[in-house]
């Protein structure tokens, strides 16, 4: 009985100073920044007067900030969307019983083992558009040689945003509605940043691809054997029985390539900076420039607290959820 | 000919058209995936004269090593090599390495084998350190390591790098020994065994494989790290080859040859253990997922 | 085992060697003289047990060095030749050095002579500005040869990463005995109070208030004191044409707004593009609007934005919000891939025809031997010089306060000033350098430094604190792409607001 309690106490001490260090540098770090998101600390020495929720009112009125949002969320959904997709497609055709899968398989992986900057700086070289009177390079030298010219465009050196134009039949429909103020550059997408979602995707689709693979592997063929005798096409087979099977997959990449996407940050650094226009600036960029850079660490941390929120509405419920479903088992 | 070898010579047809779509498919994105490769590789090997923007996709006429020559040793005068912070990065990467294993290591082990009351909550809790956006605690990390002392050193970095990875290594190696039959813990209790001698004797010489795939995924993730790096050191003497190759590509002096000669140098060593050990690094990639 | 396990057993094997000592360390200090090959790290490995031990060899080498100028004086790790003598300390004396060693503190890596060092921090390292450094060093240690002068210079980032450094220097208490600062309200972000010395006493004992400009002397005060001894002045408010484009145009340089309008307009006729701009970083975009503030409010107007007297809700703000909106219209439309150097190659190049950018520009055209092109201050600014100055601060904890002081001095005096401007590029913060030092350009430039106003440069940290600079790129990095002039001018005038000098 003594033992047993020596145990226990041993095995506490043994995982004490994990514990201590994840409070310590985990929670009581964020607890910091979120007080320093309060304060008024602008220059280098600290300034801990309070000014209440200030910092977070003019952090959402600021027109850089909002961009930074929009861009979050457009870059989410165009990474997410192609990971899934390309993902998804890769591993039904290597499923195949394909000669060479492995070689295929790890061609497509490899990038995951690359640092982000090293991946910016490749794919900043390959996209750039070159000089007018100069010549193209990069993707676009390869579009004029395969005689696909016109694709060619200024990827992340774009200004552009893509918005409904009030005067559209979309914009006319949206101002019958009520909703007119969506027609508006403030609620449309920078281009520039589909060249971050391109690079992100390769990097990242590699991963994808090896959840669902390892994913429709398990899905055993007696399933699809029972279909097939019933008379269903491979297609059938692929929506009624595969995909709702992969589901739980599809829930565990959204949720950590979701994560990864929002906090993205070297890829920017090594690649676009924040862009004409501020296109392809995303959140933790603006977070260290006006911290480290411009000395607002109270900004700095209102920024880094409205991150931590977004990651966190995202990953609680994902952990509460798979811890629930463990312990269940 | 028969209604049956119809439909056999027929069915060929078919699946032979659809698999050469296949392949052609898998083939074209092969070659997405190794498009910057290429570029890499080849820019790294043309001569100082035939380097240019416009000629990117050209082949080099010979192989020529200059491009890479310079990156690592750099131009006096013009610009640093790349070679101080490779070091640097093996100074950092390697110790990280091993001690947030063993840390992960113990962990794993107390968490699978030997559970106590709010170890259920205290995993989650761990958990989450694994996901957070670093931003949110860079400021306090600075204000801290300042304090110590250990603001722009390595140890520093690696004292940094040990702390943040123990939820990864952590999830890790308790996922590795829950496998593990719980059978081998209890007989050796039965045979007197404390909680030390069990992981001595019991489960550390059957934790090999899990080492290999934590480590493996450590030092993939510490060697590729920015962030931290960036923030932690200032002096370029100090700094790992992540930020010294940002730096370099970010100059207006440094050729753009230069530079991904200097992204492959970066990238060798991760991708050297990509090759060589990747079903290890597949591992460590699935086990971040949880339910996966 | 696998042959898989072996092979990546030996490459971890490779990985760890460089820290895996065989040599036997020695117990006693030796002179040895550098073969073809040798590298400081596997010397060090050699003799002291360990690679990461070369500090010990440099820093006891320059020691030597001092007393015995037989042995080499190794300025840069990476750069040593053989034949040069090295001193290789015993493992003892190494351990001792390495243990209060600090990568962060490149002056340890340097001898001491008589009386200390002089550590001089900045983000010159190359070019004309490394070399005009230098030319003040011989001038220091001609005059104070018991000093050692330690160069900490740190690369990259156009001094951002300097600055870095330099900060945790100085929050940490071990800073340099100088560093590099841009003149004017800059120095608040380094919170000079706590951390720097005020230099009025060097101002008054060696006559620096009689000397400098007095405009330039309003622009270096902070909270009533100087923190800063101004070396060089660059210019920002030029505008550079080329020359061919504009006789064969029968053009003339413009001197108003309108008159740029119209040479832009007459060569859009002819397909040339009339202003030539690069704005893929921030600061180029600010660059050009601070010129154009200062062409649209005057010299009196533009000084009032940054001291709160003149409202960034004029009516005139908006007007050069418009101007410059027009300006842009008339560029090359691939600018936002254009970084400042690729657009001056423009001009070089004749593929366009007006540039306003800083005076660093005229270094470019020299560099490519590039002749015909002119140079006349940006519409509206004849008269006023807009300026920005690298200035040399003394901080209060600094090492070796009396070596810092007299380089102070030496910084701010005709000789030293002589000795670095010409090679940089710059001129004279003093109003009595000898004009046959300096080329036509620079000439030109310190005729007009002698009468016309002086306004600070914003962009370069003269007008105003590092934060409210931030502000103000941004809010133009987003008038670029939104256009919106109300929208724009409400960002500026809070920016103002922020920074705590408007209302």
């Amino acid at each position: 009985m003594r033992r047993l309690n020596w145990e226990r106490v041993a095995s506490v001490l043994l995982i004490a100073p994990s514990a201590l260090a994840i409070a310590i540098f985990v929670y009581g770090f964020i607890g910091f920044t979120g007080f320093a998101s309060l304060t008024k600390w602008d220059q280098l020495l600290p300034d801990f007067t309070l000014v209440g929720l200030h910092n977070y009112q003019k952090l959402f009125a600021h027109p850089r900030f909002q961009i930074d949002l929009r861009n979050t969320i457009v870059f989410t959904v165009l990474f997410l969307g192609s990971c899934l997709v390309i993902g998804f497609l890769l591993a039904v055709l290597l499923d195949q019983r394909i000669r060479g899968e492995g070689l295929f398989r790890s061609i497509y992986l490899f990038p995951m083992a690359i640092s982000f900057i090293v991946t910016g700086v490749v794919w900043r070289w390959l996209l750039n558009p070159g000089i007018a009177g100069a010549g193209s390079t990069g993707v676009n030298l390869l579009f004029d040689k395969a005689g696909l010219g016109f694709l060619k465009w200024g990827w992340f050196t774009d200004p552009t945003v893509l918005y409904i134009h009030p005067e559209s039949g979309v914009g006319q429909l949206l101002q019958r509605v009520g909703l007119g103020a969506l027609a508006n550059p403030n609620f449309g997408m920078s281009v520039g940043i589909i060249s971050v979602v391109l690079a992100a995707t390769w990097q990242m689709s590699g991963y994808t691809m090896a959840l669902y693979l390892a994913g429709l592997r398990a899905i055993p063929d007696e399933l699809r054997e029972a279909a097939r005798v019933d008379g269903a096409t491979e297609l059938k087979i692929l929506r009624h029985v595969v995909l709702p099977l992969l589901k739980p997959i599809t829930l565990s990449a959204i949720i950590i390539l979701g994560h990864i996407s929002l906090k993205i940050y070297d890829l920017v650094v090594a690649m676009t900076g924040p862009g004409p226009g501020f296109s392809t600036d995303v959140p933790a960029y603006f977070m260290w420039e006006t911290t480290f850079e411009g000395n607002h660490f109270s900004r700095g941390a209102s920024i880094a607290t409205v991150l931590l929120l977004m990651v966190a509405v995202l990953i609680v419920p994902y952990l509460v959820y798979s811890t629930r479903t463990e312990a269940e088992l | 000919m028969t209604m049956q070898t119809r439909k056999l010579i027929g069915s060929f047809r078919g699946v032979r058209w659809s698999r050469l779509l296949i392949y052609a498919v898998l083939t074209a994105f092969a070659l997405f995936y190794l498009m910057p490769v290429y570029v890499l590789i080849v820019t790294g090997m043309k001569s100082f004269a035939e380097v240019s923007l416009y000629r990117m996709w050209n082949l080099p006429s010979g192989l020529h090593f200059d491009s890479y020559v310079r990156a690592w040793f750099g131009s006096p005068g013009e610009f640093r090599g790349l070679s101080l912070n490779f070091m640097n990065s093996v100074y950092l990467t390697v110790p990280a390495t091993l001690i947030s294993a063993m840390l992960g290591s113990m962990n794993g082990y107390v968490l699978s084998k030997w559970k106590f009351r709010g170890s259920d909550v205290l995993f989650p809790l761990l958990l989450f350190g694994m996901f957070i956006p670093y931003q949110s605690i860079l400021i306090p990390l600075m204000q801290t390591l300042s304090k110590i002392g250990l603001y722009g050193t390595i140890p520093g970095l690696i004292f940094i790098h040990v702390v943040y990875g123990i939820p990864i290594t952590t999830l890790i190696f308790r996922n590795y020994y829950a496998a593990l039959p719980t059978e081998l813990v209890e007989a050796a209790k039965i045979d007197g065994a404390t909680i030390f001698g069990i992981y001595r004797h019991v489960l550390f010489p059957l934790s090999m494989p899990g080492f290999v795939v934590v480590m493996i995924w450590q030092f993939t993730s510490i060697w590729n790290d920015f962030l931290f790096a960036v923030t932690v050191t200032g002096n370029p003497e100090v700094q790992p080859i992540t930020v010294a190759l940002n730096n370099l590509a970010g100059s207006f002096v440094v050729e753009w040859n230069v530079q991904m000669a200097g992204a492959l140098l970066a990238a060798l060593p991760t991708l050297l253990v990509y090759i060589f050990l990747g079903r290890y690094f597949m591992r460590g990639l699935m086990a971040g997922s949880l339910k996966g | 085992m696998s042959r898989r396990m072996l092979v990546s057993l030996a490459l971890v094997l490779a990985m760890l060697l460089p820290m895996v000592a065989n040599a036997a360390p020695l117990g006693q200090a030796v002179t040895y003289t550098i073969k073809k090959g040798d590298t400081l790290w596997a010397l060090a490995e050699k003799y002291l047990g360990a690679g990461t031990a070369w500090p010990a060899i440099m820093a006891s080498t320059n020691q030597k060095n001092i007393e015995d100028t037989t042995f080499a004086y190794i300025a840069n790790a990476d750069v040593i030749h053989p034949g040069w003598k090295l001193w290789i300390p015993s493992l003892e004396e190494a351990k001792e050095f390495l243990a209060t060693f600090d990568m962060g503190k490149p002056e340890l890596l340097f001898g001491k002579r008589a009386k200390g060092q002089l550590v001089v921090g900045s983000w010159w390292t190359s070019g004309g500005e490394a070399a005009g450094l230098s030319g003040m060093f011989d001038i220091y240690a001609s005059k104070y040869p018991d000093v050692e002068i330690v160069n900490a210079t740190v690369a990259g980032g156009a001094g951002s990463v300097f600055k870095g450094v330099l900060k945790t220097r100085l929050i940490g208490g071990e800073p340099p005995d100088t560093f590099q600062l841009h003149a004017g309200l800059e120095v608040e972000g380094y919170d000079p109070e706590t951390y720097l010395e005020p230099l009025d006493n060097i101002y008054a004992s060696e006559g620096l208030d009689k000397v400098f400009p007095p405009d330039l002397l309003t622009l270096l005060k902070y909270k009533g004191h100087y923190w800063g001894v101004p070396v060089n002045i660059h210019r920002s408010n030029v505008l550079w044409y080329n020359k061919k484009i504009f006789e064969e145009n029968n053009l003339t340089p413009p001197t108003t707004f309108d008159e740029f309008f119209a040479v832009c307009e007459a060569l859009k006729a002819k397909g040339i593009t009339g202003h030539v701009m690069g704005s893929s970083g921030a600061w180029q975009v600010s660059h050009l609007f601070e010129n154009v503030l200062l062409g649209t409010l005057g010299a009196e107007g533009y000084s009032g934005l940054w001291t709160g007297t003149t409202p960034w809700t004029d009516p005139k703000v908006t007007k050069a919000l418009e101007n410059f909106k027009k300006m842009v219209e008339y560029a090359n439309p691939d600018h936002p891939a254009l970084t400042w150097d690729g657009a001056a190659g423009y001009i070089i190049e004749g593929k366009g025809a007006m540039y306003i950018m800083g005076d660093w520009t005229n270094g470019e055209f020299i560099k490519y031997e590039f002749t015909d092109y002119g140079w006349t201050p940006p519409p509206g600014t004849k008269g006023s010089f807009l300026a920005l100055s690298d200035s040399f601060a003394l901080p209060k904890e600094a090492p070796n306060p009396e070596n810092a002081r007299n380089w102070l001095k030496v910084c701010g005096s005709k000789a030293g000033q002589e000795a670095f401007n010409p090679k940089k590029g710059s001129i004279c913060a003093r109003t009595d350098c000898d004009p046959k030092l300096f080329n036509e350009y620079l000439k030109s430039a310190m005729a007009d430094w002698a009468v016309d106003t002086i306004v600070p440069s914003v962009r370069h940290g003269a007008a105003a604190y590092e934060s409210w600079v931030a502000d103000f790129d941004d809010a133009l990095t987003l008038f670029m792409a939104t256009w919106d002039v109300a929208g724009t001018q409400a960002a500026l005038q809070q920016a103002c607001v922020d920074a705590g000098i408007c209302k």
